[in-house]
């Protein structure tokens, strides 16, 4: 994900600081309520890109740490409300590995509100709009992440 | 079961060039509308790898498939990488084209910049077209790292294990023993039968239940395919479709093993006994069960009769409507209508669920010969005094006091005791209230979400006893698919233990599974997690729970994850 710059002659005069984040969306729920805000035409905010995965449960602690190495300034990992699982309760377990999440977040010395975990399912197109547009908005004022430059 | 097979000639050996196709698509205006195609498909013909890409004006058409076909063969693809709308929806599509085109369809990646992209980012292209293009960037870091995979299948065993000898247990018994198929039906009463046992007359057919429930219990027990067995229950299964062993748990606790390829789950329900509710006494109060017998019974019948509804439900503890127990007041009050025809009798109620043409026609009936139906609000529950009933009618909004020699209580219906231990045994999961949760509420209605299990009749939610019947020769039907075929095929998206020697046998992965897919053996080298990969279903939570990484899910292999991760902070 490049650094974008402003369109040349905008009315901007500082660059605006475009936050880099990392999406992982379980298939079953997340990534069908991504499709469903398609398909609803909801408009919000390119500044992510989403990681399909097959469940929550699957994001292993290590692809968070090295999407911050990489220099992510943010990462939200999306699933099933509980108990709507696919896989039963895959997602139970993506709230265990958030907390070791958080640890390496804290470890990295970065705020822990780089890091998301949120339940999204298939029919909630507009909330996946609405939670996009506010984990950018977050990550945005916390400024670029001094890992990975 | 067959391991996963590279040999196909299509594939890249070790050291072979890779050779990655991407075809990016304009879909009319729905994507080139929003942003630019043309300099996305430029820009992925600069990837790494990618030695062709083009742009198609619908991908999905005739025209585009024939495009990705002759892409391949022309450029001797080893990969191919589609830009366009979502996989959920059209990744089968794309498959079979490779396939047919003679590459694995697993090595295929979908990119999705319509529904994820164009679509929601309409007033900005420059941002848009950025956006498609580090996805497109992310799609070729991961096909390069694809794998072939080929479909993984074992033989499916021709019997089908039932739990609950209820009508809908019964039917569904029935119609696979007809078929041809082996059935273990268990009942964990004395008695086959289940609910029907207590009622009466059914409506709106207006038959005898027990006759119905017994003519079935004599055709099952008379049935050369089916082996019935009483006062026992399930105590342990183990397996996975196709490939399940049960131990039955009968009478003064002997055990016997089964080995069956489908289970039914058909438990059924239970009426709450309304203790403190309603001056219940079973005698001037009592349930609608308790009142089914009297009907039955004939004889001197009460002259004044008032039905309560919603007893013990629709209130905080559980929140759900039984569903049938309107109907069963309306019918109930009809037969005694029809036995006494002088008989006052009330139904008061908070809602009236009486749905469908023959039940609704029942009420009409209902009012037609003077039965009185009152509403009143959760807030202001009828008072049971002796010899009458007060309630506040809600249309009135005055206090209405009217006679009663009993008293009829339509209690909550709630799921049979044994649910819990069920769910837990075969690993399927049941609803906030208890009652199973089938894979899917529209799509899926009777299976689990766990391959191989089903469900039907009263235990799935509240239903009469016709929707019960139609449930279990469905939940039937959806058996026999497998049992017929003889065989399971599984997507291969499934987890591998990789490395056997750095396991240590911990079994947080087997612990962890949601299918009983894993299993802990005991090895020369010590205890080792073994996979039954037709069990699992890919969610990867043992890969990502693994301390050693041993664990590698395949077609989303940590490395292919990493590499999509990388690909997309990298930057171009």
């Amino acid at each position: 994900m490049a650094r974008k710059k402003s369109p040349a002659g905008g009315k901007k005069k500082k660059e605006e600081f475009v936050p880099r984040i990392v999406v992982f969306a379980c298939n079953w729920c997340s990534y069908a309520g991504a499709d469903s805000a398609g398909v609803n035409r909801i408009q919000y905010s390119p500044h992510f890109r989403v990681i399909r995965t097959m469940c929550s449960g699957r994001v292993h602690p290590g692809f968070v740490l090295r999407a911050f190495e990489m220099g992510a300034d943010g990462v939200l990992v999306s699933g099933c409300h509980i108990g709507d699982c696919h896989y039963i309760f895959g997602n139970e377990r993506a709230v265990e590995n958030y907390e070791k999440m958080k640890a390496l977040v804290r470890t990295l010395g970065l705020e822990e509100g780089r890091i998301g975990l949120e339940w999204v399912s298939a029919a909630e197109g507009p909330r996946w709009g609405q939670v996009i547009d506010e984990f950018v908005e977050r990550v945005r004022r916390l400024g670029p992440s001094p890992v990975g430059r | 079961m067959t391991a996963p097979d590279n040999s196909s000639s299509q594939e890249p050996k070790d050291g072979e060039e890779l050779r990655i196709g991407v075809f990016v698509c304009r879909c009319g205006t729905n994507i080139a509308g929003f942003l630019d195609t043309e300099t996305v498909r430029e820009y992925a013909q600069t990837l790494p790898g990618v030695v062709f890409a083009k742009e198609n004006l619908f991908t999905c058409s005739e025209a585009g498939v024939s495009e990705i076909k002759r892409g391949i063969e022309e450029n001797r693809l080893n990969r191919v990488v589609v830009a366009a709308c979502t996989p959920r929806t059209h990744e089968p599509l794309f498959r079979a084209t490779c396939e047919e085109a003679g590459l694995n369809p697993f090595l295929f990646e979908f990119v999705n910049i319509r529904e994820q992209c164009s679509w929601v980012h309409k007033s900005a292209r420059d941002s848009a077209t950025n956006k498609a293009k580090d996805l497109v960037r992310m799609g070729v870091a991961r096909a390069a790292l694809l794998e072939a995979q080929t479909e993984i299948r074992s033989p499916v065993v021709a019997s089908a294990l039932i739990i609950g000898g209820g009508i809908a247990g019964l039917s569904a018994a029935l119609s696979l023993a007809k078929r041809g198929f082996e059935v273990k039906l268990v009942e964990k009463k004395e008695e086959m039968g289940g609910m029907l046992r207590f009622l009466g007359r059914i409506y709106p057919a207006d038959v005898d239940a027990r006759e119905i429930v017994s003519a079935r219990i004599e055709e099952a027990a008379n049935h050369p395919n089916i082996e019935i067995f009483t006062s026992t229950q399930v105590s342990d299964l183990r397996g996975y479709i196709g490939n399940y062993t049960a131990t039955l748990r009968g009478p003064e606790d002997r055990s016997e093993g089964i080995t069956v390829g489908v289970i039914i789950v058909a438990t059924g329900i239970r009426a709450l006994v309304p203790e403190g509710l309603y001056g219940y006494d079973g005698r001037r109060v009592v349930t609608q069960i308790q009142f089914e017998q009297e009907l039955r019974k004939g004889g001197d019948l009460p002259h004044q009769v008032v039905f309560i509804q919603c007893v013990g439900s629709r209130n905080r503890e559980r929140v759900y409507c039984s569903r049938i127990c309107c109907m069963t007041a309306v019918r109930q009050a009809l037969m005694l209508k029809e036995k006494t025809p002088s008989a006052g009798v009330h139904i008061l109620y908070r809602d009236l669920q009486c749905y469908g043409v023959e039940f609704e026609e029942l009420l009409r009936k209902a009012k037609k010969v003077g039965v009185r139906f009152v509403a009143f609000r959760e807030e202001n529950p009828p008072v049971v005094d002796d010899g009458s009933v007060t309630v506040i009618s809600d249309v009135l909004g005055s206090e209405l006091t009217v006679p009663a020699d009993r008293v009829v209580l339509s209690t909550a219906l709630l799921p049979d005791e044994s649910g819990a231990a069920t769910s837990k045994l075969l690993k399927v999961p049941v609803d906030a209230d208890g009652f199973f949760l089938e894979a899917h509420v529209k799509l899926r209605p009777l299976d689990f979400a766990t391959e191989g299990i089903f469900v039907c009749g009263a235990c799935r939610w509240p239903c009469t006893v016709s929707e019960s019947i139609a449930q279990a020769l469905g939940a039937a039907g959806r058996a026999s698919v497998y049992l017929a075929a003889g065989e399971v095929a599984v997507e291969p998206i499934v987890a591998v233990l990789f490395d056997e020697d750095k396991c240590r046998g911990c079994g947080l992965c087997a612990s962890l599974c949601p299918y009983s897919a894993i299993e802990m053996v005991e090895t020369d080298s010590g205890t080792k997690a073994r996979m039954i990969s037709v069990a699992c279903k890919g969610c990867g939570v043992c890969a990502s729970t693994c301390y050693r990484r041993v664990i590698r899910m395949e077609h989303y292999s940590d490395e292919q994850m990493q590499a999509q991760i990388s690909a997309c902070l990298k930057g171009s």
